[in-house]
């Protein structure tokens, strides 16, 4: 196991000296101030770093954000609840489904309106092929930002097999606003459950085939074992959950301590790391996608009969057929489509478990048809204030494997 | 048996064939030989064929704003190909793109940034504003976004929130024609509404800000759709 | 979720530790909220985190017009031990929109303040680094109370079609 002991290799690293001493003029500490981005390669998004480097070794990095600052919160006072949801899915941008559901989850508890079970089993369902998803592309991009540049495209082939799991059951890729207050838009179509067993059935061989190509690489190892750790107590102050905190040995999993959206009914376990390295965030998500797969398989089995949205017609549109035979159905459509519902004065903070974190929606209704403020506490807002303790005194290199570990998405970042 | 002699017309292959074997062998001179040389060399300009080159080779910008970019990540995977047609060398330095697709919505921090890189881009540049937000405002309008139009020239709108890869490759294939000089007809001329362009006033060039709009709701306002 | 009763015992430990520092509390449906005065709140905050609330889940803003003070901002606590969770409410006019900060006890509170201060204009005393972090650092005005317009162009292609396409000139 020598090989993988990636101690020695520091060691040995540490024994040649990079002191430079400028002649005659003392010690100085040279310390230079690199810019790295907006634009660049590899960071996730648009985010500037400024990074103050003694060699290669980085001193201090400062988080410039807001180059992707979209004002969603002010344009979401500016619709109705139900036009809201279009709008608040585009924050972070690829975990759609569960924007949605924060909001949806806010709402929901200001309307005081029960969610049927066949809806929560769906949304259950695409909140996880949502996850997988998310955890893809994360792979495909931090494996690129490696150097395993093939990664990027089997990971992309699976993102593909999903979204077309999400145009099946709501027409759209991205962004589908499948989840509405009071349950989802649409029931899943004929078809849906087999291709989704299949994708069940296949996902878990990729994920190993994903394992078996960067686990066993030596570079990758000697990249992420033993890199940036930072430990859990420190992550908490920051105010840290998701993957990060889980990598640290914490297991703190909103889906089981304070499961929403009939999570209890699911077998599935947590995966914890020890040490808290980039390997572990690395090790704590790939093992994610094994248990995503296990929940879906539960729920497409256990998936109740019932209707997918509230029957409280104040809140959902009717379905289509009895328009013509009811008239309360029809005015309440009218009323659904012209004015959106009335939600009752209240604020409301809708914690869930996202991909990276804890998503928390909050809402101040006014007893108005518009939210008078929604606020998204976004998970990658607080990881990156951790960025700057994480890559101390680490190479530069080893900063831009942190930020990939760290998997931030600056939409949801900047808002 | 009967052995039939049929004159083949002169333009068949396999006239034009024989034809070049014998003008290898030196048999042909004069008028036939020029107009053998007419068919089978192909003769255009310069510049055509500069833009034919520059076309099928463009090296895009790798500019991922926002969530157009994880669609036009998955137009380089193995889906939607974008190797097809020689673009799947995505440079991040803007000294060695051809090409900047904008995709996602800029904001008014980017904005500037966005404007230094285009600049230091060399010639011949194209830009691709791909998806609502930076073609128009897309789904957010307010204060916080800038259309692309207003700080840099675009070539090709690519509509979509996202557009689908399908829709971004269909924008760069239109591209692609306008690279090779045959841009394809814009709307007004394909839907005969040549003329009916509204004309932008100095009152609408200030924006909805100029209004001293208060935008406060009242509680219990009910225009809510 | 600490219940009604909970919820006013805590209330009524720190207003023995310190007289005026909770102005209310409010309750609803698994939701409390301890309404304190804004020179107080770390020293509420510092109490609840001695009583297990050790988790900053959020801090963000939230404009109350047309109702005076304006300017709020929640904290919204955790434990995860018990999984509870409590909300802190301050209350701030526009006049004098300033607020201790909490950065010593929750260092991650550092760029959700800064973002409160961005758009609403709070001022957080003490705060290490306070400047806009989503916003260009010229930018007048705080975007997200209520009276700031919400801006936006009139959607109208034809600056394009007047000058024409092409390469760049």
């Amino acid at each position: 196991m020598s090989a993988l002991d990636t101690s020695t290799y520091r060691q040995r690293e540490e024994s040649i000296t990079y002191q430079a001493e400028p002649a005659g003029m003392g010690e100085t500490h040279e310390l230079l101030t690199l810019n790295i981005g907006p634009h660049h390669p590899a960071t996730h998004g648009v985010l500037r770093l400024l990074t103050t480097m003694e060699g290669e070794v980085v001193r201090d990095v400062r988080p410039i954000i807001g180059y992707v600052h979209t004002g969603i919160e002010k344009t979401a006072e500016q619709k109705a609840y139900w036009k809201v949801i279009p709008v608040i899915e585009r924050m972070d941008y690829l975990s759609y489904y569960f924007n949605a559901m924060a909001f949806c989850g806010a709402v929901e508890d200001l309307l005081e309106v029960e969610v049927p079970e066949r809806a929560q089993y769906l949304r259950v369902i695409h909140l996880e092929l949502d996850r997988i998803m998310s955890h893809m592309v994360w792979l495909g991009t931090s494996a690129l930002d490696l150097g395993a540049i093939s990664m990027f495209w089997y990971c992309f082939r699976e993102r593909e097999t999903i979204l077309d799991l999400f145009e099946m059951s709501s027409g759209q890729r991205m962004h589908t606003r499948y989840i509405q207050v009071g349950g989802v838009i649409e029931d899943i179509p004929r078809g849906f459950a087999a291709k989704l067993r299949q994708f069940c059935k296949e996902m878990p061989t990729r994920a190993d085939q994903y394992a078996d190509m960067l686990e066993k690489n030596q570079i990758v190892l000697e990249r992420l074992r033993g890199t940036c750790a930072l430990p859990a107590e420190e992550l908490l102050k920051i105010g840290v959950t998701g993957p990060l905190l889980r990598a640290a040995g914490n297991p703190w999993d909103l889906r089981k301590a304070a499961p929403y959206s009939s999570y209890d009914k699911f077998d599935f376990k947590i995966p914890v790391g020890t040490v808290g390295d980039n390997y572990d965030r690395y090790r704590v998500r790939h093992a994610e996608i094994y248990e995503s797969v296990k929940i879906i398989e539960q729920a497409i089995e256990g998936l109740p009969e019932g209707p997918f949205i509230t029957p409280d017609r104040k809140v959902a549109l009717p379905p289509r057929h009895e328009l013509a035979t009811s008239m309360e159905a029809l005015i309440h459509h009218f009323k659904l489509v012209t004015e959106g519902f009335r939600v009752p004065p209240g604020e409301s903070y809708y914690p869930i478990e996202g991909p990276r974190g804890e998503l928390g929606c909050f809402v101040r209704a006014d007893g108005s048809g518009k939210p008078a403020r929604v606020h998204m506490r976004d998970p990658s807002f607080t990881h990156l204030q951790a960025l700057a303790p994480m890559v101390k005194d680490a190479y530069l290199a080893d900063m831009i494997a942190t930020l990939a570990m760290l998997d931030p998405i600056l939409g949801g970042i900047d808002r | 048996m009967e052995i039939k002699r049929e004159t083949l017309d002169p333009s068949d292959f396999r006239v034009r064939q024989l034809q070049a074997r014998d003008m290898l062998r030196g048999d042909l001179q004069g008028e036939e030989l020029e107009k053998f040389v007419e068919q089978s060399v192909m003769t255009t300009t310069v510049e055509k064929a500069v833009a034919w080159s520059q076309g099928n080779s463009i090296y895009p910008m790798t500019f991922g704003l926002a969530c157009c970019a994880i669609e036009m990540m998955s137009i380089v995977a193995a889906r939607v190909d974008i190797a097809r047609f020689g673009w799947e060398a995505f440079r991040a330095s803007p000294r060695q793109a051809d090409l900047l697709i904008l995709s996602g919505r800029v904001s008014v921090k980017m904005a500037p940034v966005i404007r230094r890189i285009y600049d230091q881009m060399l010639e011949p540049k194209w830009a691709i504003s791909m998806g609502a937000c930076c073609s128009s405002m897309g789904v957010f309008n307010n204060y916080a976004l800038v259309p692309s139009d207003k700080f840099m020239p675009i070539d090709v709108h690519v509509p979509g929130c996202p557009p689908r890869p399908e829709a971004l490759m269909h924008g760069i294939l239109r591209l692609r024609d306008k690279i090779h000089g045959h841009p394809p007809d814009g709307w007004r001329e394909r839907y005969d509404a040549v003329g009916t362009e509204e004309v932008l006033t100095p009152e609408h060039e200030r924006g909805s800000q100029s209004d001293g709009a208060i935008n406060v709701f009242p509680g219990g306002d009910t225009a809510g759709a | 979720m600490p219940d009604a009763t909970g919820l006013e015992l805590t209330a009524h430990e720190l207003r023995e530790s310190d007289a005026d520092s909770i102005l209310g509390t409010e309750f609803r449906r698994h939701r409390a909220v301890l309404l304190v005065s804004p020179q107080h709140v770390p020293a509420v905050l510092k109490h609840l985190y001695g009583k297990g609330y050790t988790f900053l889940a959020s801090l963000h803003g939230v404009d109350y017009y047309p109702e005076e003070p304006r300017l709020g901002v929640l904290y919204e606590l955790m434990d995860m031990h018990e999984v509870d969770r409590i909300s802190v409410k301050a209350r701030v006019s526009t006049q004098d929109p300033r607020i201790p900060t909490v950065t010593p006890l929750f260092p991650g509170a550092d760029f959700p303040e800064r973002e409160v201060y961005d758009m609403f204009g709070v001022v957080f005393e003490g705060h290490p680094d306070m400047r806009r972090i989503l916003m260009p650092e010229d930018f007048e005005g705080f975007p997200q109370r209520r009276d700031f317009p919400v801006g936006g162009e009139p959607v109208l292609f034809t600056y394009n079609e007047e000058t024409g396409y092409g390469k760049y000139q």
